[in-house]
This record gives C-alpha cells, sequence and structure tokens, in this order.
C-alpha cells in the first residue's frame, strides 16, 4: 500500500515534468524554426519559387504542322522516357500515356468514309484529356486518382488498389494498366521520376513535376510548335489566342467530360 | 450448430474432399497470380474486366433465390416456402460470398483493399457495391441462423431478426441495382449505358437464383431425408418461368432500341457478340447457344405438363442456369469493351490459370454451400423424425 503510493507519486511527477517541459521545448523548437525543419504536424506541400500555376491547365495541338510520324515520335519519346514508362514485350500489357493514331479512332463519332486525304493519313497525338468533369475521378472507389487544383487528372499509385473502374469509365482509352511489374521493361530509368509496381493504373499528368518547377510539358517541348500549353482561363495565354482564333475540336464533346487537349485539324 | 457440419457418410467427406482439392488448386494458382500481376490472365488494356468480374455479376443474381422465396413467405405469408426459405438464405451466403472473393482476385493490389474504407467515396458505385454486398451477406448470415437456431430448438426465432427480414427484401433488389450501375453509367461504354440494365440483371436473376433452387431441391430429395417438397417446387417453377419470359424480353427491348436507333456506338457490341464485328466474333456460338437455350426454356416452361413434371423442369432449369450464365458471365462484361473507346478490336478469352482461379473460388462457395445445407438438412431430417 505504502509503496503502491510512492510509486504513484513518483510517477506523477514525472508526468508533471514532462507536461512542464512540452512548452520550453516548443519556445525552443520556434526560435530556431528557420534553421531546424520541424517535421509538421500535417504535411504540407510547398509551391517552387519558378512553380507555373493555373487553374486549368489545356492544350491545343494543331495538327496542320504534323507532316509525317517523325513529327509525333520525338513528343512520344520525350514524354515515355521521363516518365520510366515501360516497354512491355505483349501488346495487351502494353503502357501508354501519349500515342499516335489516325483519326478515325481519335474521333470515331467524327471520320466519315469520305473525308480529306490528308486527315485520313494523319497520324496524331492523342492522351489524357485532363477533363474538368472526369468520369474515371467518378467511379475510383478511393481518390487514387484525383483532379488537383490546376485542373490536371492525377494518380495516386500508392494508393490504387488496381481496381481499373477508372479505365472502364474513360471514353478515351487513356489509361494503362501493370499487369506485370514493369521495371525490368524500362529501358532507361529516370531516378527523379518514381516507377510504378504492377497492380496499378497510370497515365499521363500533362507533367504536373515539370510545371512545378516552371518547365512545360515534355511533349510540349519536344513538339517543335506542334502543341501550345497554357492556362485555359487566362484570355491572353497561348492557348486561349489559339482557342480564340481558330476552330477546335475536342474528342468525344458530346460525352460532357469536356476535356481540356483541344485539336486544330 | 456446426457440429452437425462435421457428422457425414462417407460420400459426404468425399465430396467435401473434391472440393477441397479445387480450392487448393485455385489458391496456388492465386499466389502465382498474386506474386507476378493480371498479366497472367487474359485481361489486357482494352478489355480490363474479365471472367472475374463477370462472375461476380452473375452471383449477384444467384444470390437473388433468397428474396424470391423470403417475400412470399414474409409478406404474402405464402406458407409453403417456409419449408424452403432456409435453403433459399443459406444459398445466398456462398453467393455474395463468392461475389466477394471475385471482387478480391480481380484486383491489382489486394493488399491495399481496405482503402476503399479508409478513404470512403460516396461517388463511386463502387464503395456502394462493397456495401450492399456485405450487407446482404451479414443480413443473410444473422437471419439465416438464427431462424435455422430457434427451428431447432423448437422456439421462434429472436424478435429482433423480423425487422431484418423485412430489410433483406429491399436490399436483394439493390445488390443487383447497385451491380448494374457499375456499368450502367459509364458514359464512353455504349453497350452498358442503357437504363434497362438493372432490370435487366434482376430479371435474370429471379431466373437463374430459383432455377439453381429447384436443383438443388432436387437433389437434396435424393440425397438426404428431408423433401423439399413438390408444392415448393412448383411455385419456384412459375417464379423462373415468369423471370425468363421477362428477362428475354428485356433483351428484345434493348435490341430494337439498338438496332432501330442505328447508332454504332451502341449497336456495334452487339454486332460483335451475335455476328461478328470487322472479323472478330470469339463469342457468336456461345451467344447464340444462349439465346437458345433461354428460348428452350421458355417453350418448355409455358407447356403446364411440362413444367409439372420434375424431369423435364430440371432440364428447363439446367437451360436457364446455362443460358443465363453465358449472357452474363461471358458476354456482358467482355463485349462492353470489344470494341474500345476508339473503334479497336482486341478480344478476350480467358486463360487456363484464370479459369482455374475461377473454379477455386467456385470451390469455396460449394464448400460453404454444403456445409451450411449440411447443418440446415440435419436439423430438417431431426424434425421429420421426431
Amino acid at each position: 500500500m505504502k509503496k503502491g503510493r510512492r510509486n504513484f507519486l513518483k510517477i506523477a511527477g514525472i508526468s508533471a515534468l514532462g507536461l512542464g517541459a512540452k512548452p520550453v521545448l516548443d519556445v525552443f523548437a520556434s526560435s530556431e524554426e528557420d534553421a531546424v525543419v520541424e517535421a509538421p504536424a500535417e504535411p504540407r506541400i510547398m509551391r517552387g519559387p519558378n512553380a507555373m500555376t493555373a487553374p486549368q491547365w489545356a492544350m491545343v495541338i494543331d495538327t496542320r504542322k504534323i507532316e509525317s510520324h517523325s513529327d509525333v515520335e520525338p513528343m512520344i519519346e520525350a514524354c515515355h522516357k521521363i516518365h520510366n514508362v515501360p516497354e512491355m514485350p505483349d501488346k495487351k500489357h502494353e503502357i501508354k500515356w501519349i500515342w499516335e493514331t489516325e483519326f478515325k479512332h481519335a474521333f470515331p463519332n467524327l471520320a466519315g468514309e469520305y473525308m480529306s486525304k490528308r486527315v485520313e493519313h494523319l497520324g496524331l497525338p492523342v492522351l489524357c484529356n485532363h477533363c474538368e468533369n472526369p468520369p474515371c475521378v467518378r467511379v475510383c472507389p478511393t481518390k487514387a486518382t484525383f483532379r488537383n487544383s490546376q485542373g490536371i487528372v492525377m494518380m495516386d499509385y500508392h494508393r490504387c488498389i488496381g481496381c481499373r473502374f477508372c479505365m472502364a469509365a474513360c471514353p478515351y482509352g487513356s489509361r494503362s494498366f501493370n499487369f506485370f511489374d514493369p521495371k525490368p521493361h524500362i529501358e532507361e530509368e529516370n531516378k527523379k521520376f518514381p516507377t510504378r509496381m504492377r497492380g496499378v493504373v497510370e497515365k499521363c499528368n500533362f507533367c504536373a513535376e515539370r510545371l512545378a518547377v516552371g518547365r512545360k510539358p515534355a511533349c510540349v517541348e519536344a513538339s517543335n510548335g506542334i502543341m501550345a500549353f497554357g492556362d485555359l482561363h487566362d484570355p491572353r495565354s497561348e492557348v486561349r489566342e489559339i482557342i480564340d482564333s481558330n476552330y477546335t475540336i475536342r474528342r468525344k464533346q458530346n460525352l460532357g467530360t469536356r476535356p481540356a487537349v483541344y485539336y486544330i485539324i | 450448430m456446426l457440429e452437425l457440419a462435421i457428422k457425414g457418410s462417407k460420400k459426404y467427406y468425399g465430396w467435401l474432399a473434391v472440393v477441397l482439392a479445387v480450392i487448393g488448386a485455385g489458391f496456388v494458382t492465386y499466389l502465382w497470380q498474386y506474386f507476378t500481376g493480371l498479366g497472367i490472365t487474359g485481361l489486357s488494356r482494352d478489355v480490363s474486366w474479365g471472367f472475374y468480374v463477370a462472375q461476380l455479376t452473375f452471383l449477384v443474381g444467384v444470390a437473388a433465390a433468397a428474396v424470391m422465396v423470403v417475400l412470399p413467405y414474409y409478406l404474402h405469408d405464402y406458407k409453403a416456402f417456409g419449408r424452403i426459405t432456409i435453403l433459399a438464405e443459406f444459398l445466398a451466403i456462398p453467393s455474395v460470398l463468392m461475389c466477394l472473393l471475385f471482387v478480391l482476385v480481380d484486383l491489382g493490389q489486394p493488399m491495399r483493399m481496405l482503402n476503399v474504407i479508409f478513404y470512403p467515396t460516396p461517388n463511386s458505385v463502387l464503395f456502394w457495391d462493397m456495401i450492399v454486398l456485405n450487407g446482404y451477406l451479414l443480413l443473410n448470415l444473422v437471419i439465416g441462423w438464427n431462424v435455422l437456431e430457434a427451428e431447432r430448438h423448437g422456439v421462434h426465432y429472436p424478435h429482433w431478426v423480423k425487422p431484418l427480414i423485412y430489410i433483406s427484401i429491399p436490399w436483394a433488389v439493390s445488390i443487383h441495382t447497385v451491380t448494374a450501375f457499375l456499368y450502367a453509367g459509364l458514359p464512353g461504354r455504349g453497350f452498358w449505358l442503357t437504363a434497362i440494365m438493372a432490370p435487366r440483371f434482376l430479371s435474370s436473376a429471379f431466373a437463374a437464383g430459383p432455377s439453381l433452387l429447384i436443383l438443388l431441391c432436387l437433389l437434396i430429395r435424393r440425397i438426404s431425408n428431408f423433401d423439399p417438397g413438390r408444392e415448393q417446387i412448383q411455385s419456384l417453377a412459375k417464379i423462373v418461368t415468369y423471370a425468363i419470359i421477362l428477362n428475354v424480353f428485356f433483351f428484345l427491348c434493348e435490341v430494337f432500341t439498338v438496332f432501330y436507333s442505328q447508332i454504332p456506338e451502341h449497336m456495334d457490341h452487339f454486332k460483335y457478340l451475335f455476328v461478328g464485328y470487322h472479323g472478330h466474333g470469339a463469342l457468336i456460338p456461345w451467344m447464340w447457344t444462349a439465346m437458345g437455350l433461354m428460348v428452350f426454356a421458355i417453350i418448355m416452361l409455358v407447356i403446364p405438363s411440362v413444367r409439372r413434371n420434375e424431369a423435364t423442369l430440371a432440364i428447363a432449369c439446367i437451360a436457364i442456369f446455362i443460358g443465363t450464365w453465358i449472357d452474363k458471365g461471358l458476354g456482358l462484361i467482355s463485349a462492353g469493351f470489344i470494341p474500345n473507346p476508339l473503334h479497336e478490336v482486341t478480344e478476350y478469352i480467358p486463360t487456363v490459370p484464370e479459369i482455374i482461379i475461377t473454379l477455386g473460388v467456385y470451390g469455396i462457395g460449394a464448400l460453404v454451400l454444403t456445409v451450411l445445407y449440411k447443418m440446415a438438412i440435419s436439423i430438417k431430417e431431426g424434425e421429420a423424425s421426431a
């Protein structure tokens, strides 16, 4: 009984000391805030000094400037190289963020039997449309795919459970699934961008990681002026100037997804 | 009550051994899939859902057998069904369990499955499907177990079970509706984008579920001392007849809308299934077989003498079960992806490992069904002899 009481007092004393010391430690920590990086309770995402931001990023692809396959190839290569997109041996398990396709596949509801020969044989780049009303985000059961504050439809590869509901929902076939471990099929790994694991979905991210350091998407840089990129809501942005002065179309506009990739045919 | 399931004849144990062997083969194959990836299946970038999701869709229907018995018994006081409600409820349990397992084996990252609960997303139909399927499983387990336990002791089941029974009736409708909504709300998939999807799911469910229940009743009569009853089987047969007619009617409604409107995005998938699309048509013989079986079953069942003869009734039930299985378990899911949104064709054929894993899941369903039915029948037999 006596011993119990003594122990209680001891513990109480130590606890009191601990409680008393906490504010002291806090003051100490705050006075050295500049020097010591303290882990904040809630992780904060800081914006880089050169970061480019927009309420809705958009892209215009001027297909009139595409003359041959070799005009599109560099865009695909630039993207797939920096994003560690693997070259899967079986076409069924293909991973692609941006690829080249014919008009009748990109715009199946617009293609006809008789049409301009140039357009008919045109190979045009297709990618995620970063819809303003994305069905893939609507169906994801874990919010692993989401629309960020800049209108980019992003993927959290660590939260994705691989249910592939988003692949069923996307009307553009823009999503790929890692049927096997992709790492052995990456030719040269870019250490600055994460690789993915098997069992998750991936797709174009509008180069969010490059925008964060003030650089335009890799495909745009490699496009030799075929692609323009900018803030859709800013009337003076490059994309808006093009959209305002040219007739543009978007893929499957009738579905109400409001794609952010515009095409001039 | 579980102790009743471990007392059985040599034949009973032989059957359990066969089922366990199938489960074992499925499990080992699943481990292979788990460690290498879903690439060992026939799935592809274009056809990203296949056999597993299709079985989930079909088995949601089989689970409906329960409501077709529970509703007449509890809401219309149709006493005859009192004898077989437990069989219907105990059929729903393994069916829904298999549905959940088919979701699990279809996931690319099954270890992250609980993310659906950690990050609940009410705008996702899959989130609601998880709720309704688990809820239906739990409801049937609690109701079936308590009612049977009470029956064993010759007392009335506890009063708190009654509201659960009433809830289970609309809940059964919800599992089909929500599962149909998984597909029916996707803008780019013309095959599924139809308001008749949920009604079609319900009609095929009310045909397939009670059909299987009739077959199980006939089997139970043959291998045990419990007779589920001739009247019960005949009443189920009438339900099946109406449901399969409705199912074919709803399908024809869909065919009319699609082909009279002539909208390619809706027509192409039907063409792929029944006549082939740009030279592709792996499922053509299957789909015509399914249609043939359903029509054949309707003709049989509307003839009273054929329906009343239990041997011919059994044939019709087998035809319906296989027909609806092909329709939902084979055609409905993959055809939604063929052609793909870019109007390209990648065909889908399940691989051997995929089929073994599927059989393994069916094995688990058979095991659970056997154990539950063994318990129920042992108690029913005890009543009969007492």
